[in-house]
């Protein structure tokens, strides 16, 4: 769209999307296709809901919610998928920190949670054992 | 396919659910007939638009379950506003839907 950016704040302008970070094969590279950086601080006020045993790894339930003031995104990480960035949401200014949505895990792994805010990363992370896989088959 | 959605405002916050019918194949499953890799086919960018503003865009790869499910909430939206919320897949396929704030 050839739309002068100019006229439009940031978070207006829709971002491509980050192929690098999503074909990444592992964390460290999947975060640092993100946002440049690999340097995640943990952070209590990043809350994980997810099963503790998910019996089919084809649809993991994850639902994440953060208090960090300023958040502009959040991702979600299955640190053992073949290709571990599931997803990254952008949250417009008046949007929460909340997200919920499912994922597929190949195996038991720890999903993690990044959320970027005031140009810092923070995360958390929470272990789901998966019965079934739900990336081959 | 087809996008469902509800909108709903409490307290000034408008929570979003939605849920998209999409194969979301990861490229790396097989055909159990010819055992050939069926392709990968899933939605990249999904956005979620409140008065032509982006409330959400979630860009996804294809560890987003088959038939994916999105819930998320934003404030300033009120009763009889329009969100609108549309998705782009590898393909290039596109789908989009509108749904008023209750």
């Amino acid at each position: 769209m050839a739309i002068s950016a100019g006229l439009l704040t940031p978070r207006m302008v829709l971002a491509a999307w980050p192929k690098a970070a999503f074909e990444a094969t592992n964390v460290d590279d999947a975060v640092k296709g993100l946002f440049g950086s690999s340097s995640l601080a943990g952070s209590e006020q990043i809350k994980i809901k997810a099963p503790d045993i998910a019996e089919n790894g084809a649809v993991v339930p994850i639902t994440i919610t953060t208090d960090i003031s300023g958040a502009e995104s959040i991702s979600v990480i299955a640190e053992k998928n073949a290709q571990p960035l599931a997803a990254s949401f952008v949250l417009g200014a008046g949007t929460e920190g909340y997200v919920s949505t499912r994922i597929k895990m190949g195996k038991t792994a720890s999903v993690i949670a990044v959320v970027k805010a005031g140009g810092k990363l923070y995360s958390t992370g929470k272990e789901v054992k998966v019965t079934i896989g739900g990336c081959g088959g | 396919m087809s996008i469902k959605m509800r909108a709903a405002a409490t307290d000034g916050v408008t929570t979003i659910k939605a849920l998209i019918s999409h194969p979301m194949e990861t490229g790396t499953r097989k055909d159990k007939k010819t055992g050939e890799k069926i392709p990968a086919h899933f939605i990249q960018e999904v956005v979620c638009e409140h008065n032509g503003n982006a409330v959400m865009t979630a860009h996804w790869g294809a560890a987003i379950s088959k038939n994916p499910y999105l819930s998320f909430r934003f404030s300033g939206g009120n009763v009889g506003d329009t969100v609108k919320l549309s998705w782009v897949d590898n393909k290039g396929n596109s789908d989009s839907a509108e749904e008023s704030i209750k």
